[in-house]
């Protein structure tokens, strides 16, 4: 199935493009969506641990499961206001 | 009603839209961008936003200051790309029979918003570079 990643701020300066797609197998989780995501952009590494997923727009946790389509957005430190 | 916006906020239209005969305070914040930050001359700033689950995440603040204060109304707007030093970039309003309710009800929002919306912003410093602003990681 796949995803689409989209990356805000820090992460799309460092990813170098605003969204990308990625193919997982059936059955895979946000980790998994995650373990995809860095091994294809090594540069967001020192990022991670300040980084929030959200799957639809709603913060997901790394067990929860993906949906084929899902958007999956990496979301840095928030600096609103 | 939560919105965002590329264009200069018109705080005179949200004022006017909040006015109620049965409210005896009307409360209007402007968040203003500020020309340094931490002892750097800033020249420009850029926000930009994960607008679907920024809107949301504004319209749950709304209600939830509507649920956890004695107030008729509270409405934000924040502004995307670029603002020029000077300008608003956001505006919480709120109406209420009585001020205090209003103002606490301000505070609250604007503090959750910091916190909560997928919102990011970078200053340009006058002397060359630019950073992003250090943020609020968000928890579920």
């Amino acid at each position: 199935m796949r995803f689409t990643v989209l990356f805000f701020a820090q992460a799309r300066e460092r990813a170098g493009r605003p969204h990308a797609i990625f193919e997982v197998p059936d059955g895979s989780r946000v980790s998994d969506a995650v373990a995809a995501i860095r091994s294809d952009y090594p540069q967001l590494d020192d990022l991670w641990p300040h980084l929030a997923v959200a799957v639809d727009g709603v913060l997901a946790p790394e067990n929860a499961a993906l949906r084929d389509g899902a958007e999956v957005a990496l979301l840095p430190p928030v600096s609103g206001g | 009603m939560a919105a965002l916006t590329r264009d200069r906020i018109d705080h005179d239209a949200l004022l006017r839209e909040a006015g109620r005969n049965d409210c005896g305070a009307v409360v209007l914040f402007l968040g203003t961008t500020r020309d340094h930050h931490e002892g750097r001359s800033v020249a420009r700033l850029a926000y930009e936003a994960y607008e679907p689950m920024a809107r949301e995440a504004l319209a749950t603040l709304e209600r939830e200051a509507l649920r956890r204060y004695a107030i008729a109304s509270c409405t934000i707007v924040h502004r995307l790309g670029e603002v020029p030093i000077g300008e608003p970039s956001v505006a919480v309003v709120v109406a209420a029979a009585h001020r205090a309710a209003a103002y606490d009800a301000s505070r609250w929002a604007m503090d959750e918003l910091k916190r909560t919306v997928p919102i990011w912003k970078k200053e340009f410093f006058a002397g060359g570079g630019e950073d992003w602003v250090k943020g609020t990681k968000l928890e579920a």
